[in-house]
Protein backbone atom coordinates (compact mmCIF):
# COMPACT_ATOMS: atom_id res chain seq x y z
CA UNK A 1 0.00 0.00 0.00
CA UNK A 2 1.21 3.12 -1.33
CA UNK A 3 1.42 6.25 1.67
CA UNK A 4 -0.03 8.92 -0.92
CA UNK A 5 -1.01 8.04 -4.33
CA UNK A 6 -1.16 11.08 -7.05
CA UNK A 7 -4.19 9.90 -9.27
CA UNK A 8 -2.05 11.80 -12.45
CA UNK A 9 -4.50 10.93 -15.28
CA UNK A 10 -6.73 13.91 -14.96
CA UNK A 11 -3.58 16.12 -14.72
CA UNK A 12 -2.58 14.73 -18.09
CA UNK A 13 -6.30 16.05 -19.73
CA UNK A 14 -4.29 19.77 -19.81
CA UNK A 15 -1.69 19.32 -21.54
CA UNK A 16 -3.13 16.64 -24.20
CA UNK A 17 -5.82 19.42 -24.62
CA UNK A 18 -3.87 21.75 -25.42
CA UNK A 19 -1.14 19.45 -27.64
CA UNK A 20 -4.55 18.12 -29.15
CA UNK A 21 -5.05 21.63 -30.08
CA UNK A 22 -1.90 22.53 -31.65
CA UNK A 23 -1.86 20.99 -35.25
CA UNK A 24 -5.83 22.53 -35.49
CA UNK A 25 -4.77 25.71 -34.89
CA UNK A 26 -1.95 25.58 -37.46
CA UNK A 27 0.03 28.40 -35.90
CA UNK A 28 2.77 28.49 -33.10
CA UNK A 29 2.55 31.69 -31.54
CA UNK A 30 -1.29 31.57 -32.31
CA UNK A 31 -1.45 28.66 -29.99
CA UNK A 32 0.30 30.41 -27.12
CA UNK A 33 -2.00 33.36 -26.88
CA UNK A 34 -4.80 31.22 -27.44
CA UNK A 35 -3.67 28.62 -24.50
CA UNK A 36 -2.95 31.46 -22.30
CA UNK A 37 -6.22 33.27 -22.60
CA UNK A 38 -7.38 30.01 -21.88
CA UNK A 39 -5.32 29.27 -18.73
CA UNK A 40 -6.25 32.98 -17.61
CA UNK A 41 -9.83 32.56 -18.26
CA UNK A 42 -9.89 29.12 -16.68
CA UNK A 43 -8.00 30.33 -13.63
CA UNK A 44 -11.24 32.98 -13.17
CA UNK A 45 -13.54 30.27 -13.14
CA UNK A 46 -11.69 28.64 -10.97
CA UNK A 47 -11.87 31.26 -8.50
CA UNK A 48 -15.55 31.45 -9.32
CA UNK A 49 -16.16 27.71 -9.04
CA UNK A 50 -14.08 26.94 -6.14
CA UNK A 51 -16.63 27.98 -3.44
CA UNK A 52 -19.71 26.30 -5.27
CA UNK A 53 -18.46 23.29 -5.42
CA UNK A 54 -17.74 23.42 -1.41
CA UNK A 55 -21.21 24.27 -0.98
CA UNK A 56 -22.50 21.65 -2.62
CA UNK A 57 -20.07 19.26 -1.42
CA UNK A 58 -20.83 20.22 2.26
CA UNK A 59 -24.36 20.60 2.09
CA UNK A 60 -25.85 18.98 -1.13
CA UNK A 61 -26.91 22.74 -1.32
CA UNK A 62 -27.47 23.54 -5.24
CA UNK A 63 -26.82 27.40 -5.11
CA UNK A 64 -28.14 28.52 -8.67
CA UNK A 65 -27.88 31.81 -7.75
CA UNK A 66 -24.17 31.96 -7.46
CA UNK A 67 -23.52 33.67 -10.50
CA UNK A 68 -25.36 37.21 -8.77
CA UNK A 69 -22.21 37.72 -6.38
CA UNK A 70 -20.27 37.43 -9.50
CA UNK A 71 -22.30 40.52 -10.84
CA UNK A 72 -22.13 42.14 -7.23
CA UNK A 73 -18.20 41.91 -7.26
CA UNK A 74 -17.87 43.44 -11.01
CA UNK A 75 -20.21 45.96 -10.33
CA UNK A 76 -19.05 47.16 -7.11
CA UNK A 77 -15.37 47.20 -8.84
CA UNK A 78 -16.97 49.50 -11.74
CA UNK A 79 -17.61 51.75 -8.72
CA UNK A 80 -14.70 51.58 -6.77
CA UNK A 81 -12.40 52.15 -9.87
CA UNK A 82 -14.49 54.39 -11.54
CA UNK A 83 -13.59 56.84 -8.39
CA UNK A 84 -9.90 56.10 -8.30
CA UNK A 85 -9.08 57.21 -12.08
CA UNK A 86 -6.36 58.96 -11.37
CA UNK A 87 -4.86 55.85 -9.95
CA UNK A 88 -6.21 53.45 -12.60
CA UNK A 89 -5.15 56.51 -15.41
CA UNK A 90 -1.37 56.05 -14.75
CA UNK A 91 0.89 53.75 -16.78
CA UNK A 92 2.81 52.63 -13.65
CA UNK A 93 1.75 48.97 -12.39
CA UNK A 94 1.69 49.51 -8.77
CA UNK A 95 -0.20 52.68 -8.76
CA UNK A 96 -2.48 50.62 -10.76
CA UNK A 97 -2.31 47.83 -8.34
CA UNK A 98 -3.10 50.68 -5.69
CA UNK A 99 -6.75 50.82 -7.09
CA UNK A 100 -7.14 47.29 -8.18
CA UNK A 101 -6.69 45.48 -4.89
CA UNK A 102 -8.84 47.94 -2.50
CA UNK A 103 -11.22 47.49 -5.49
CA UNK A 104 -10.74 43.95 -4.89
CA UNK A 105 -11.01 43.55 -1.29
CA UNK A 106 -14.29 46.02 -1.52
CA UNK A 107 -16.05 43.27 -4.06
CA UNK A 108 -15.20 40.44 -1.91
CA UNK A 109 -16.31 42.14 1.19
CA UNK A 110 -19.47 43.04 -0.30
CA UNK A 111 -20.19 39.47 -1.46
CA UNK A 112 -19.62 37.88 1.33
CA UNK A 113 -21.89 40.32 3.42
CA UNK A 114 -24.44 39.69 0.30
CA UNK A 115 -23.76 36.28 0.51
CA UNK A 116 -24.26 35.57 4.40
CA UNK A 117 -27.91 37.23 4.16
CA UNK A 118 -28.45 34.76 1.10
CA UNK A 119 -27.45 32.00 2.73
CA UNK A 120 -29.53 32.93 5.82
CA UNK A 121 -32.94 33.96 4.34
CA UNK A 122 -33.04 32.13 1.11
CA UNK A 123 -30.57 28.85 1.08
CA UNK A 124 -31.11 27.98 5.33
CA UNK A 125 -34.95 27.19 4.60
CA UNK A 126 -34.92 24.97 2.07
CA UNK A 127 -32.24 22.38 3.19
CA UNK A 128 -32.28 19.14 1.79
CA UNK A 129 -35.07 20.10 -1.08
CA UNK A 130 -33.09 19.98 -4.15
CA UNK A 131 -35.86 21.01 -6.37
CA UNK A 132 -36.95 24.08 -3.89
CA UNK A 133 -33.22 25.04 -3.40
CA UNK A 134 -33.12 25.37 -7.62
CA UNK A 135 -36.11 27.53 -8.17
CA UNK A 136 -35.52 29.01 -4.61
CA UNK A 137 -31.99 30.40 -5.87
CA UNK A 138 -32.85 31.22 -9.06
CA UNK A 139 -35.71 33.32 -7.94
CA UNK A 140 -32.90 34.81 -5.78
CA UNK A 141 -30.37 35.95 -8.73
CA UNK A 142 -32.95 37.39 -10.39
CA UNK A 143 -33.75 39.59 -7.65
CA UNK A 144 -30.14 40.49 -7.14
CA UNK A 145 -29.90 41.31 -11.03
CA UNK A 146 -33.06 43.73 -10.80
CA UNK A 147 -31.80 45.41 -7.48
CA UNK A 148 -27.84 45.79 -9.36
CA UNK A 149 -30.30 47.23 -12.09
CA UNK A 150 -31.58 49.53 -9.34
CA UNK A 151 -28.73 50.38 -8.11
CA UNK A 152 -26.00 51.22 -11.30
CA UNK A 153 -28.82 50.96 -13.84
CA UNK A 154 -29.77 48.47 -16.83
CA UNK A 155 -27.04 49.24 -19.02
CA UNK A 156 -23.61 47.82 -19.92
CA UNK A 157 -20.73 49.55 -17.87
CA UNK A 158 -17.14 49.80 -19.66
CA UNK A 159 -14.08 48.29 -16.99
CA UNK A 160 -11.48 49.68 -18.80
CA UNK A 161 -8.41 47.82 -17.61
CA UNK A 162 -5.73 50.37 -15.46
CA UNK A 163 -2.86 51.59 -18.22
CA UNK A 164 0.02 49.58 -16.97
CA UNK A 165 -2.58 46.43 -17.25
CA UNK A 166 -2.51 46.61 -20.84
CA UNK A 167 -0.73 45.81 -23.57
CA UNK A 168 0.78 42.54 -24.37
CA UNK A 169 4.42 41.04 -24.07
CA UNK A 170 6.23 39.11 -26.69
CA UNK A 171 6.88 35.34 -25.87
CA UNK A 172 8.85 34.78 -28.97
CA UNK A 173 6.30 35.66 -31.87
CA UNK A 174 3.44 35.10 -29.65
CA UNK A 175 1.77 37.72 -28.52
CA UNK A 176 0.15 37.52 -24.71
CA UNK A 177 -1.74 40.20 -22.68
CA UNK A 178 -0.39 41.47 -19.69
CA UNK A 179 -3.94 40.88 -18.02
CA UNK A 180 -3.85 37.43 -18.62
CA UNK A 181 -0.86 36.73 -16.99
CA UNK A 182 -1.80 38.69 -14.09
CA UNK A 183 -5.36 36.73 -13.72
CA UNK A 184 -3.07 32.95 -14.20
CA UNK A 185 -0.87 34.23 -11.23
CA UNK A 186 -3.70 35.69 -8.82
CA UNK A 187 -5.73 32.41 -9.65
CA UNK A 188 -2.54 30.18 -8.70
CA UNK A 189 -2.69 32.11 -5.28
CA UNK A 190 -6.19 31.47 -4.71
CA UNK A 191 -5.72 28.05 -5.67
CA UNK A 192 -2.33 27.36 -3.21
CA UNK A 193 -4.28 29.03 -0.56
CA UNK A 194 -7.06 27.07 -0.96
CA UNK A 195 -4.70 24.05 -0.83
CA UNK A 196 -2.91 25.20 2.24
CA UNK A 197 -6.32 25.80 3.82
CA UNK A 198 -7.61 22.35 3.37
CA UNK A 199 -4.59 20.44 3.78
CA UNK A 200 -3.11 22.09 6.48
CA UNK A 201 -5.18 23.21 8.61
CA UNK A 202 -8.15 21.57 11.13
CA UNK A 203 -10.79 23.60 9.32
CA UNK A 204 -9.23 22.48 6.04
CA UNK A 205 -9.49 19.14 7.56
CA UNK A 206 -13.06 19.44 8.68
CA UNK A 207 -14.36 20.72 5.39
CA UNK A 208 -12.69 17.51 3.77
CA UNK A 209 -14.02 15.64 6.33
CA UNK A 210 -17.48 17.30 5.97
CA UNK A 211 -17.92 16.96 2.14
CA UNK A 212 -17.32 12.78 2.44
CA UNK A 213 -19.53 12.12 5.52
CA UNK A 214 -20.83 15.33 7.46
CA UNK A 215 -23.27 13.05 9.63
CA UNK A 216 -19.88 11.73 11.04
CA UNK A 217 -18.54 15.29 11.03
CA UNK A 218 -21.56 16.57 13.55
CA UNK A 219 -20.92 12.86 15.68
CA UNK A 220 -17.59 13.94 16.59
CA UNK A 221 -18.40 17.10 17.94
CA UNK A 222 -18.39 19.45 14.69
CA UNK A 223 -21.44 22.23 13.95
CA UNK A 224 -21.39 21.47 10.37
CA UNK A 225 -23.52 24.38 9.79
CA UNK A 226 -21.48 27.19 11.38
CA UNK A 227 -19.02 25.71 8.91
CA UNK A 228 -21.06 25.98 6.14
CA UNK A 229 -22.46 28.54 6.64
CA UNK A 230 -18.18 30.33 6.43
CA UNK A 231 -18.04 28.14 3.67
CA UNK A 232 -20.75 29.56 1.87
CA UNK A 233 -19.38 33.38 2.72
CA UNK A 234 -16.10 32.81 1.67
CA UNK A 235 -17.23 31.05 -1.56
CA UNK A 236 -19.61 34.06 -2.54
CA UNK A 237 -16.61 36.55 -1.28
CA UNK A 238 -14.57 34.35 -4.19
CA UNK A 239 -17.26 34.77 -6.60
CA UNK A 240 -17.28 39.05 -6.24
CA UNK A 241 -13.41 38.43 -6.75
CA UNK A 242 -13.79 36.49 -9.91
CA UNK A 243 -16.76 38.50 -10.71
CA UNK A 244 -13.57 41.92 -10.88
CA UNK A 245 -11.54 39.64 -12.45
CA UNK A 246 -13.74 38.87 -15.37
CA UNK A 247 -15.22 42.28 -15.66
CA UNK A 248 -11.85 43.17 -16.48
CA UNK A 249 -11.22 40.91 -18.78
CA UNK A 250 -14.44 41.58 -20.76
CA UNK A 251 -13.79 45.45 -20.02
CA UNK A 252 -17.24 46.06 -19.58
CA UNK A 253 -20.08 44.81 -17.18
CA UNK A 254 -23.89 43.63 -17.65
CA UNK A 255 -26.36 42.68 -14.97
CA UNK A 256 -27.04 39.63 -16.58
CA UNK A 257 -23.29 38.07 -16.58
CA UNK A 258 -24.10 35.94 -13.28
CA UNK A 259 -26.48 34.17 -15.15
CA UNK A 260 -24.03 33.90 -18.12
CA UNK A 261 -21.26 32.48 -15.98
CA UNK A 262 -23.51 29.92 -14.08
CA UNK A 263 -23.55 27.92 -16.94
CA UNK A 264 -19.37 27.53 -17.01
CA UNK A 265 -19.02 27.07 -13.34
CA UNK A 266 -21.53 24.08 -13.46
CA UNK A 267 -20.14 22.43 -16.43
CA UNK A 268 -16.75 23.14 -14.04
CA UNK A 269 -17.49 21.54 -10.72
CA UNK A 270 -19.26 18.72 -12.80
CA UNK A 271 -16.14 17.72 -14.57
CA UNK A 272 -13.90 18.24 -11.36
CA UNK A 273 -16.13 16.09 -9.06
CA UNK A 274 -18.99 17.28 -6.75
CA UNK A 275 -17.18 18.46 -3.54
CA UNK A 276 -13.40 18.62 -5.36
CA UNK A 277 -11.10 21.79 -5.12
CA UNK A 278 -8.49 19.99 -7.42
CA UNK A 279 -11.28 18.73 -9.83
CA UNK A 280 -12.79 22.38 -9.92
CA UNK A 281 -9.14 23.19 -11.18
CA UNK A 282 -9.01 20.59 -13.69
CA UNK A 283 -12.13 21.31 -15.07
CA UNK A 284 -11.91 25.40 -14.98
CA UNK A 285 -8.58 24.86 -16.87
CA UNK A 286 -10.05 21.97 -19.52
CA UNK A 287 -13.24 24.73 -19.82
CA UNK A 288 -10.92 28.03 -20.34
CA UNK A 289 -8.90 26.13 -22.66
CA UNK A 290 -11.50 24.78 -24.65
CA UNK A 291 -13.79 28.09 -24.92
CA UNK A 292 -10.88 30.00 -26.60
CA UNK A 293 -9.72 27.05 -29.53
CA UNK A 294 -12.94 26.74 -30.48
CA UNK A 295 -13.41 30.25 -30.20
CA UNK A 296 -10.80 30.46 -32.89
CA UNK A 297 -11.43 27.75 -34.97
CA UNK A 298 -15.00 27.29 -34.48
CA UNK A 299 -17.12 29.86 -32.87
CA UNK A 300 -20.15 29.09 -33.25
CA UNK A 301 -19.59 25.76 -31.54
CA UNK A 302 -17.83 27.64 -28.76
CA UNK A 303 -20.30 26.69 -25.70
CA UNK A 304 -21.47 23.16 -27.26
CA UNK A 305 -17.76 22.51 -27.33
CA UNK A 306 -18.00 22.45 -23.27
CA UNK A 307 -21.15 20.24 -22.74
CA UNK A 308 -19.36 18.08 -24.86
CA UNK A 309 -15.80 18.13 -23.00
CA UNK A 310 -18.15 17.39 -19.93
CA UNK A 311 -20.20 14.46 -21.24
CA UNK A 312 -16.74 13.04 -22.63
CA UNK A 313 -15.76 13.32 -18.66
CA UNK A 314 -18.59 12.00 -17.51
CA UNK A 315 -18.28 9.03 -20.07
CA UNK A 316 -14.94 8.24 -18.54
CA UNK A 317 -15.48 8.87 -15.28
CA UNK A 318 -19.35 9.32 -14.28
CA UNK A 319 -18.32 10.98 -10.61
CA UNK A 320 -15.99 13.61 -12.15
CA UNK A 321 -11.84 13.97 -12.59
CA UNK A 322 -11.36 13.66 -8.98
CA UNK A 323 -14.48 12.04 -7.03
CA UNK A 324 -15.51 12.73 -3.46
CA UNK A 325 -15.82 9.56 -1.40
CA UNK A 326 -18.83 8.51 0.07
CA UNK A 327 -20.69 10.92 -2.34
CA UNK B 1 -28.61 8.32 40.20
CA UNK B 2 -24.70 8.44 40.08
CA UNK B 3 -25.01 4.77 39.18
CA UNK B 4 -26.67 5.20 35.76
CA UNK B 5 -24.71 7.04 33.16
CA UNK B 6 -27.76 7.22 30.14
CA UNK B 7 -30.97 6.54 30.73
CA UNK B 8 -34.02 6.54 27.96
CA UNK B 9 -37.74 6.35 28.63
CA UNK B 10 -40.36 5.50 26.45
CA UNK B 11 -38.68 6.76 23.39
CA UNK B 12 -40.60 6.55 20.08
CA UNK B 13 -38.58 7.17 16.74
CA UNK B 14 -40.29 7.92 13.59
CA UNK B 15 -38.55 7.65 9.75
CA UNK B 16 -40.32 9.56 7.33
CA UNK B 17 -43.48 7.04 7.44
CA UNK B 18 -41.97 4.48 9.39
CA UNK B 19 -42.57 4.29 13.19
CA UNK B 20 -39.52 1.97 14.31
CA UNK B 21 -39.16 2.62 18.13
CA UNK B 22 -42.11 2.12 19.91
CA UNK B 23 -41.01 3.16 23.72
CA UNK B 24 -37.91 1.93 24.24
CA UNK B 25 -36.91 1.83 28.19
CA UNK B 26 -33.19 1.63 28.58
CA UNK B 27 -30.71 1.77 31.54
CA UNK B 28 -26.83 2.25 30.55
CA UNK B 29 -25.19 1.64 34.02
CA UNK B 30 -22.16 3.95 34.64
CA UNK B 31 -19.00 2.27 34.17
CA UNK B 32 -20.60 -1.15 32.85
CA UNK B 33 -20.50 -2.56 29.46
CA UNK B 34 -24.00 -2.71 28.18
CA UNK B 35 -24.73 -4.77 24.57
CA UNK B 36 -27.82 -4.17 22.90
CA UNK B 37 -28.79 -7.30 21.23
CA UNK B 38 -31.69 -8.13 18.97
CA UNK B 39 -32.87 -10.32 15.63
CA UNK B 40 -31.99 -7.65 12.61
CA UNK B 41 -34.78 -5.12 12.43
CA UNK B 42 -35.15 -4.74 16.13
CA UNK B 43 -34.38 -1.51 15.98
CA UNK B 44 -30.82 -1.53 17.64
CA UNK B 45 -28.71 1.08 15.44
CA UNK B 46 -31.94 3.35 15.27
CA UNK B 47 -31.90 3.29 19.22
CA UNK B 48 -28.38 4.79 18.77
CA UNK B 49 -28.85 6.96 16.27
CA UNK B 50 -31.50 8.44 18.18
CA UNK B 51 -29.39 8.21 21.60
CA UNK B 52 -26.99 10.76 18.57
CA UNK B 53 -29.23 13.03 17.53
CA UNK B 54 -28.67 11.71 14.19
CA UNK B 55 -32.74 10.77 14.23
CA UNK B 56 -34.80 12.83 16.18
CA UNK B 57 -37.18 11.28 18.94
CA UNK B 58 -40.58 11.96 18.34
CA UNK B 59 -41.52 10.89 21.67
CA UNK B 60 -40.16 10.10 25.32
CA UNK B 61 -37.04 11.42 27.26
CA UNK B 62 -32.99 10.74 26.50
CA UNK B 63 -31.06 11.47 30.06
CA UNK B 64 -27.29 11.42 30.22
CA UNK B 65 -25.51 12.31 33.34
CA UNK B 66 -29.04 13.29 34.64
CA UNK B 67 -29.66 16.19 31.74
CA UNK B 68 -32.52 16.07 29.41
CA UNK B 69 -30.74 15.47 25.87
CA UNK B 70 -33.73 14.52 23.96
CA UNK B 71 -33.51 17.49 21.57
CA UNK B 72 -30.32 18.29 21.51
CA UNK B 73 -28.05 18.64 18.46
CA UNK B 74 -25.75 15.69 17.48
CA UNK B 75 -22.40 18.05 17.98
CA UNK B 76 -24.15 19.05 21.55
CA UNK B 77 -24.43 15.89 22.30
CA UNK B 78 -20.97 14.62 21.24
CA UNK B 79 -19.51 17.39 22.96
CA UNK B 80 -21.10 15.92 26.30
CA UNK B 81 -18.51 13.06 25.77
CA UNK B 82 -20.50 10.38 23.90
CA UNK B 83 -18.09 9.03 21.15
CA UNK B 84 -19.93 7.26 18.73
CA UNK B 85 -18.76 4.23 16.17
CA UNK B 86 -21.69 4.04 13.68
CA UNK B 87 -22.01 0.20 11.89
CA UNK B 88 -20.29 1.57 8.63
CA UNK B 89 -17.63 2.54 10.67
CA UNK B 90 -17.90 6.13 9.74
CA UNK B 91 -14.56 6.08 8.33
CA UNK B 92 -13.19 9.34 6.03
CA UNK B 93 -12.04 7.46 3.46
CA UNK B 94 -10.09 10.38 1.45
CA UNK B 95 -8.20 11.50 4.68
CA UNK B 96 -4.89 9.88 5.88
CA UNK B 97 -5.42 7.63 9.28
CA UNK B 98 -3.44 10.02 10.97
CA UNK B 99 -6.13 13.02 9.32
CA UNK B 100 -8.79 10.72 10.85
CA UNK B 101 -7.25 10.67 14.41
CA UNK B 102 -6.87 14.30 14.52
CA UNK B 103 -10.17 14.95 13.67
CA UNK B 104 -11.53 13.12 16.60
CA UNK B 105 -8.97 14.72 19.00
CA UNK B 106 -11.12 18.11 19.53
CA UNK B 107 -8.88 19.94 21.80
CA UNK B 108 -5.65 19.08 19.31
CA UNK B 109 -5.01 21.50 16.37
CA UNK B 110 -1.91 19.19 14.91
CA UNK B 111 -1.13 15.45 15.13
CA UNK B 112 1.26 16.70 17.44
CA UNK B 113 -0.90 18.28 19.79
CA UNK B 114 -2.68 14.54 20.36
CA UNK B 115 -1.96 13.08 23.88
CA UNK B 116 1.24 11.15 22.86
CA UNK B 117 0.46 8.70 25.79
CA UNK B 118 -3.21 7.47 24.96
CA UNK B 119 -1.85 7.52 21.41
CA UNK B 120 1.15 4.79 22.59
CA UNK B 121 -1.76 2.94 23.97
CA UNK B 122 -3.96 3.05 21.06
CA UNK B 123 -1.17 2.14 18.89
CA UNK B 124 -0.59 -0.95 21.38
CA UNK B 125 -4.00 -1.93 21.05
CA UNK B 126 -4.11 -1.74 17.29
CA UNK B 127 -0.88 -2.07 15.84
CA UNK B 128 -2.28 -1.12 12.07
CA UNK B 129 -3.41 2.27 12.77
CA UNK B 130 0.59 2.80 14.12
CA UNK B 131 1.61 1.62 10.97
CA UNK B 132 -0.62 2.86 8.32
CA UNK B 133 -0.74 6.38 9.73
CA UNK B 134 0.55 8.29 6.63
CA UNK B 135 -2.07 6.31 4.64
CA UNK B 136 -5.05 6.89 2.95
CA UNK B 137 -7.54 5.44 5.15
CA UNK B 138 -10.23 4.03 2.48
CA UNK B 139 -7.47 1.21 1.46
CA UNK B 140 -7.54 -0.12 4.71
CA UNK B 141 -9.09 -3.18 5.28
CA UNK B 142 -12.42 -3.78 6.83
CA UNK B 143 -10.60 -4.84 10.01
CA UNK B 144 -8.17 -2.08 9.85
CA UNK B 145 -11.21 0.28 9.41
CA UNK B 146 -13.17 -1.04 12.13
CA UNK B 147 -10.17 -0.83 14.45
CA UNK B 148 -9.50 2.82 13.23
CA UNK B 149 -13.28 3.40 13.82
CA UNK B 150 -12.97 2.14 17.49
CA UNK B 151 -9.57 4.11 18.01
CA UNK B 152 -10.57 7.40 16.68
CA UNK B 153 -13.55 7.03 19.47
CA UNK B 154 -11.42 6.52 21.95
CA UNK B 155 -8.02 9.16 20.68
CA UNK B 156 -9.77 11.60 24.13
CA UNK B 157 -11.39 10.15 27.08
CA UNK B 158 -14.92 10.07 26.70
CA UNK B 159 -17.81 9.54 29.56
CA UNK B 160 -19.75 7.24 27.07
CA UNK B 161 -18.42 4.87 24.14
CA UNK B 162 -21.09 3.64 22.00
CA UNK B 163 -20.01 1.06 18.70
CA UNK B 164 -22.51 -0.17 16.59
CA UNK B 165 -21.63 -3.93 15.83
CA UNK B 166 -17.81 -3.77 16.64
CA UNK B 167 -16.89 -7.47 15.54
CA UNK B 168 -19.02 -7.67 12.32
CA UNK B 169 -16.66 -9.11 9.23
CA UNK B 170 -13.74 -9.29 11.84
CA UNK B 171 -10.94 -12.23 11.79
CA UNK B 172 -10.84 -14.22 15.04
CA UNK B 173 -7.38 -12.23 16.17
CA UNK B 174 -8.89 -8.79 15.31
CA UNK B 175 -11.77 -9.81 17.71
CA UNK B 176 -9.68 -10.38 20.19
CA UNK B 177 -8.30 -7.41 19.85
CA UNK B 178 -11.07 -5.48 19.58
CA UNK B 179 -12.11 -7.55 23.24
CA UNK B 180 -8.87 -6.82 24.85
CA UNK B 181 -9.39 -2.72 24.15
CA UNK B 182 -13.06 -2.84 25.67
CA UNK B 183 -11.78 -4.53 28.57
CA UNK B 184 -8.98 -2.10 28.78
CA UNK B 185 -11.58 0.78 28.51
CA UNK B 186 -14.07 -0.35 30.88
CA UNK B 187 -11.30 -1.17 33.84
CA UNK B 188 -10.69 2.92 32.77
CA UNK B 189 -14.18 3.91 33.94
CA UNK B 190 -15.03 4.56 30.57
CA UNK B 191 -19.45 3.21 30.09
CA UNK B 192 -19.68 1.58 26.96
CA UNK B 193 -22.63 0.75 25.13
CA UNK B 194 -22.42 -2.10 22.43
CA UNK B 195 -24.84 -3.35 19.40
CA UNK B 196 -23.89 -6.82 18.52
CA UNK B 197 -25.11 -9.90 16.37
CA UNK B 198 -21.69 -12.14 17.65
CA UNK B 199 -23.43 -13.60 20.86
CA UNK B 200 -19.93 -15.36 21.66
CA UNK B 201 -18.47 -11.88 21.65
CA UNK B 202 -21.00 -9.92 23.64
CA UNK B 203 -20.83 -12.94 26.07
CA UNK B 204 -17.68 -12.59 26.78
CA UNK B 205 -17.58 -8.80 27.21
CA UNK B 206 -21.02 -7.69 28.74
CA UNK B 207 -21.89 -6.64 32.25
CA UNK B 208 -25.42 -6.35 31.57
CA UNK B 209 -27.35 -6.82 28.25
CA UNK B 210 -30.99 -5.22 26.78
CA UNK B 211 -32.26 -7.19 24.10
CA UNK B 212 -34.94 -5.43 21.49
CA UNK B 213 -37.38 -6.37 19.38
CA UNK B 214 -40.01 -4.60 17.22
CA UNK B 215 -38.88 -1.37 18.09
CA UNK B 216 -38.95 -2.26 21.88
CA UNK B 217 -36.64 -3.74 25.00
CA UNK B 218 -38.15 -7.08 25.49
CA UNK B 219 -35.77 -8.19 27.92
CA UNK B 220 -32.89 -6.10 30.39
CA UNK B 221 -30.43 -8.01 32.95
CA UNK B 222 -27.23 -9.44 33.79
CA UNK B 223 -25.47 -10.65 31.24
CA UNK B 224 -24.82 -13.74 32.79
CA UNK B 225 -28.33 -14.79 33.55
CA UNK B 226 -28.53 -14.22 30.24
CA UNK B 227 -26.03 -16.74 29.31
CA UNK B 228 -26.72 -19.26 31.59
CA UNK B 229 -30.11 -19.41 30.09
CA UNK B 230 -30.49 -21.14 27.47
CA UNK B 231 -34.73 -21.43 27.44
CA UNK B 232 -34.37 -17.60 27.48
CA UNK B 233 -32.03 -16.83 24.83
CA UNK B 234 -34.38 -19.15 22.79
CA UNK B 235 -37.28 -16.93 22.80
CA UNK B 236 -35.48 -13.60 22.69
CA UNK B 237 -33.14 -14.29 20.08
CA UNK B 238 -34.52 -17.14 18.78
CA UNK B 239 -31.03 -19.16 19.50
CA UNK B 240 -28.42 -20.19 22.15
CA UNK B 241 -25.33 -18.63 23.39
Amino acid sequence: MKALELDWKPLALVPLLALAALPAVGSGSTWVTLTVAGLAMGMIIFIIASGLTLVFGLMDVLNFGHGVFIALGAFVATSVLGAMGDWTGSAELWRNLVAVVPAMVIAMAVAAAVGLAFERFIVRPVYGQHLKQILITMGGMIIGEELIKVIWGPLQIALPLPEGMRGSLLLGDASVEKYRLIAVVVGLLVFGLQIWTLSRTKIGLLIRAGVQDREMVESLGYRIRRLFVGVFVVGSALAGLGGVMWGLYQQNVVPQMGAQVNVLIFIVIIIGGLGSTGGALIGALLVGLMANYTGFLAPKVALFSNIALMVAVLLWRPQGVYPVANR
Amino acid sequence: MNDVLLTLEGVHTHIGAYHILHGVDLVVPRGQLTMLLGRNGAGKTTTLRTIMGLWPASRGRIRFQGDDITAQATPQIAGRGIAYVPENMGIFADLTVKENMLLAARQAKSAGQIDQARLQWIFSLFPAVEKFWNHPAGKLSGGQKQMLAVSRAIVEPRELLIVDEPSKGLAPAIINNMIDAFRQLKAQGVTILLVEQNLSFAKRLGDTVAVMDNGVVVHAGAMQALADDEALQQSLLGLSL
